[in-house]
């Protein structure tokens, strides 16, 4: 019997010749990484544990990357940021990504990939539940709490259930207007929020390898959403030439065996897919776009880890190019590359940036943002009973700040259709 | 570890997710200061709905107003519980508002890993559903050595799922003592 990508990297990091789902074992770590809401958690326990003199399991693989309460008057959110100063100068760590510097960067998932952490065949964790993005890669990426993550720090190691794999097949070519936030949201809605608990998330197919980077990081990015362990992308000569022009470690390309054993398999016609949305409050409330075009909205919100890339404002700015939003709309970018792309790049002779703000959006800075609500000057965060179309990852009760708000899950060409009607609104309507 | 764990129950659905357990513009205090620590009681559980929050009746607040402990002492829910972030202020905000025992149909993996990990509390599985046979307020024991559940208001008794995989490591009372004792650290 074969292995899957996922047995093969946790075997390797095990020193093992193979594993077993269900098997526990101990792994070696390539990458550790926290941010500024869970790496003073992690830092305490670390010294109450290991001693206030340890010294980290190894400088080069522990990264942090201040991103969720970034631009806040909190003086908590604020206090955090200094022990992770305090900390990255006391253990001389060399990738630390200060806010305020020029090598801050933003969201965490996003800059992992963008500052070359993310490497084929490597086992990362970090203490952020959306980690399960980096498996674009390649990889083996997880999210863990504080407690696992000082572990990691003082030791290196972690134990790790092997988990059992589901393969999700897509063949054929998706439709112009389909974006890989449908895929997962389709996904979702068929197994559930639970129906991957514990279990790999892997991606295959023609027309997933046909994804980008940034689309197969937006798969991978929602595994969690499906309770999976991680979700996995076999590399290929994609995400090499991604990972060449920003690193020059050595990494392992894993493959799975085609006899290998997959708890679940299920193929889809990639070119019968439609845009899709999560209504409130669950990402598995999967309902066609086009079903929902009575729904009225407040807000459009576009960015996050899981939809404030470069691939998701081109998508939006074809939409918006030209015309003037109707609801507030407001625009994110998960990372500083990402904004000097937004800057930069160009669609019909102008800047996306330009786009954006002749449209009538309101530009953020690159951070974590309203994703999950945060301290309440946070921007774009909701306050009352907003109703808001988003391209984030979550919508449970309450997530983007107020209880009585409702967020409708949706693909950027989704939340820019939506903002230019004020409903929720199919881009077919728009494209073309 | 003890052994016998009693106190009222307070109950909810299923796919309770770490927003709701502690929404997330309270991740900001300290988790090792003990005043600033005392706020993540008086928060936990804040962000679930109204209608579901203590079961069946619902709105029962989890701590009353002002208070920074809760007058519960078991969670029952449903499946998937504590679905949602990797954030450890999500059993960690229930432990410091009083929690000893959570018993769930099923729970989110990572949620799953930092109550055990951490040593915060147990995370129980039960055997079928309970959300229907247990009421908020209702006086439980949990026996941890014979896995049982008595309902004391009811005179029910229920059979919990034996730990499995980290039976060893809630013994030992979380992963650093589970390392010390098998010589990895």
């Amino acid at each position: 019997m074969g292995l899957t990508i996922t047995e093969k990297i946790l075997a390797a990091h095990a020193s093992k010749d193979k594993v077993t789902p269900g098997e526990t074992i101990w792994v070696d770590v390539d990458v550790l990484m926290t941010h500024d809401v869970c790496g003073p958690g992690t830092i305490s326990i670390f010294k109450e544990q290991f001693g206030e003199n340890a010294k980290v399991f190894d400088r080069e693989k522990v990264v942090i990357i201040p991103d969720h309460y970034i631009f806040t008057s909190d003086k908590h959110a604020n206090r955090n940021i200094d022990i992770l100063r305090e900390f990255v100068s006391e253990q001389n760590l060399p990738y630390y990504y200060d806010v305020g510097t020029e090598n801050y960067k933003g969201v965490c998932h996003l800059a992992l990939a963008q500052e070359g952490h993310n490497r084929p065949g490597e086992v990362l964790f970090g203490t952020d539940s959306h980690t399960c993005t980096s498996g674009a890669f390649g990889m083996f990426s997880t999210g863990i709490g504080n407690t696992d993550a000082a572990f990691i720090l003082g030791t290196g190691k972690l134990w790790v259930k092997v988990p059992e794999s589901m393969q999700f097949e897509f063949t054929g070519k998706f439709p112009d207007y389909i974006m890989a936030k449908d895929i997962i949201l389709q996904v979702i809605g068929d197994i559930g929020v639970d129906g991957a608990t514990y279990r790999t998330m892997e991606w295959t197919g023609d027309a997933i390898m046909n994804f980008s980077m940034e689309e197969r990081m937006t798969l991978c990015n929602m595994a969690i959403e499906g309770g999976g362990k991680n979700a996995v992308i076999e590399a290929d000569e994609v995400t090499l030439k991604y990972v060449k022009e920003r690193t020059n470690k050595p990494y392992n390309v894993y493959r799975s065996d085609h006899d290998a054993n997959y708890y679940f398999k299920k193929t889809y016609d990639a070119s019968t897919m439609e845009p899709i949305v999560a209504k409130p409050h669950s990402p598995d409330n999967k309902a066609l776009v086009r079903e929902c075009s009575d729904v009225k909205i407040d807000r459009s919100y576009i960015g996050s880890c899981t939809g404030g890339k470069y691939t998701d404002f081109l998508a939006a700015a074809n939409i918006l190019n030209g015309k003037k939003v109707a609801v507030n709309t407001f625009i994110v970018p998960a990372t500083t590359e990402v904004y000097k792309d937004l800057e930069s790049k160009m669609l019909d002779g102008k800047t996306l940036l330009n786009i954006f703000k002749e449209a009538g959006c309101e530009i953020g800075d690159a951070s974590c943002a309203a994703c999950l609500g945060g301290p309440k000057d946070t921007f774009g965060r909701t306050h009352g009973t907003e109703v808001v179309v988003s391209t984030t990852n979550r919508n449970f009760p309450g997530r983007m700040g107020s209880k009585q708000s409702e967020v409708y899950l949706a693909s950027p060409y989704t939340a820019a259709a939506s903002a230019l009607t004020g409903r929720i609104t199919d881009p077919r309507e728009m494209l073309n | 570890m003890e052994q016998v764990i009693a106190g009222r129950a307070y109950v909810l659905g299923d796919n309770i997710d770490t927003d709701q357990i502690i929404p997330a513009e309270h991740l900001v205090y300290s988790l090792s200061d003990p005043e600033e620590k005392k706020n993540y009681g008086k928060f936990a559980l804040s962000g679930v709905p109204k209608d579901d929050a203590g079961l069946p009746e619902g709105n029962k607040l989890f701590v009353e107003e002002e208070k920074f402990e809760s007058e519960y002492t078991i969670i029952i829910g449903g499946k998937n519980f504590g679905c949602g972030s990797s954030r450890e202020h999500a059993p960690a905000c229930l432990k410091i508002a009083g929690i000893q025992a959570i018993i769930a149909t099923s729970y989110a993996r990572i949620f799953y890993r930092n109550s055990v990990d951490g040593g915060f509390f147990i995370p129980f599985e039960s055997s079928g559903k309970l959300v229907n046979n247990i009421r908020t307020g209702n006086n439980l024991t949990i026996n941890v050595e014979t896995g049982t559940l008595i309902n004391n208001s009811s005179n029910q008794t229920f059979k919990l799922q034996p730990l499995g995989e980290v039976a060893d490591i809630v013994k030992a009372g979380n992963i650093f003592e589970y390392a010390r004792k098998s010589g990895m650290i």
